[in-house]
């Protein structure tokens, strides 16, 4: 049988598994935008697994709004990637030092 | 060890494997792909939590429509991997240290007492005339939380308005048609009728 414990552990290892990929791709900001997805989708599994065990549906609710809010989160940040790219003709985080004094 | 469990480690391999290669794969378009690999197993282990809308709306709206979208960048931008590599090695230990702490803390949380099976007695299966899993979140969106729709609906559209007035731009080299003035032109203005004496037959 299926415990809660195995959801929140399986969140909890794709959580840490997105920390790590930001610490490693951090030159890359579609690798970066990837990795944010991967850690909203671990959030929203432990809210279904909650929502589950506790017979509550609000949980579910919640990740409705996630999965929308993430949608708009990654079509603008894709919309800025492009402009950026189109400005400065690279997308490496490095190379963005404009605003530095 | 029962049907449902192994299903359940299945897919999870499945899923840490690919968002691990997610995270670490050179080219970004292979990236994309265990992406939606990863969000494509994740679907499948929310229809065993009965969460069977959510799952649908994962693989429409993630691997249908966002991942689509990533895709489209990544093709479209044409970026060199090579120096977007560059301290992937030199990070490696932070990284891991960091994401194993981060780990080891977690799971000692979620396997304290407060989480404990006793605590969360799986639920029994629900009848055939109980109500669906689409029923129970439409009535639950539709009556208590419809402010908070409305205002999911308010996000996108925004969302809308940012993306198209971030990418749209006026090129001045290309050459537009203006369909009022095409439909405005009268004969007059195009059109020269010449009188000039006919040829006569020899």
């Amino acid at each position: 049988m299926i415990t809660l414990s195995h959801y929140l552990a399986l969140g909890a290892i794709l959580f840490c598994l997105s920390v790590v990929g930001i610490f490693l791709n951090r030159k890359n900001v579609i690798i970066l935008l990837m990795s944010i997805e991967l850690m909203l989708l671990s959030v929203n599994m432990n809210f279904v697994a909650f929502s589950y065990f506790l017979g509550d549906g609000a949980g579910q609710i919640f990740v409705f709004f996630i999965l929308t809010v993430a949608a708009a989160e990654a079509a603008i940040g894709l919309a800025i990637l492009v402009v950026l790219f189109r400005n400065r003709s690279t997308i490496n985080v490095a190379d963005l030092d404009a605003l530095k004094g | 060890m029962t049907f449902e469990l192994f299903v359940f480690y299945l897919f999870s391999a499945i899923m840490i494997f690919s968002a691990a290669r997610v995270i670490t794969v050179r080219n970004p378009v292979h990236a994309a792909m265990f992406l939606v690999l990863t969000f494509f197993t994740c679907a499948a282990i929310w229809l065993l939590l009965e969460a069977e809308f959510l799952a649908i709306t994962l693989v429409l709206v993630y691997v249908g429509a966002v991942m689509v979208l990533f895709l489209f960048v990544v093709m479209m931008l044409d970026v060199n991997v090579a120096p977007l590599r560059e301290g992937f090695v030199k990070y490696l230990p932070v990284g891991i240290l960091v994401g194993v702490v981060m780990l080891v803390e977690m799971v000692f949380l979620i396997t304290q007492r407060y989480f404990k099976a006793e605590q969360f007695p799986i639920p029994e299966r629900g009848t055939a005339e109980a109500m669906s899993n689409t029923e129970m979140l439409g009535r639950l969106l539709y009556s208590e939380y419809l402010f908070q729709f409305e205002i999911a609906a308010i996000i996108l559209l925004v969302a809308i308005v940012a993306a198209i007035a971030l990418t749209m731009r006026r090129r001045p080299e290309t050459k537009y048609q203006t369909p009022s003035q095409q439909v405005e032109v009268r004969k007059q203005d195009r059109l020269r009728v010449v009188q000039m004496p006919s040829e006569k037959r020899t």
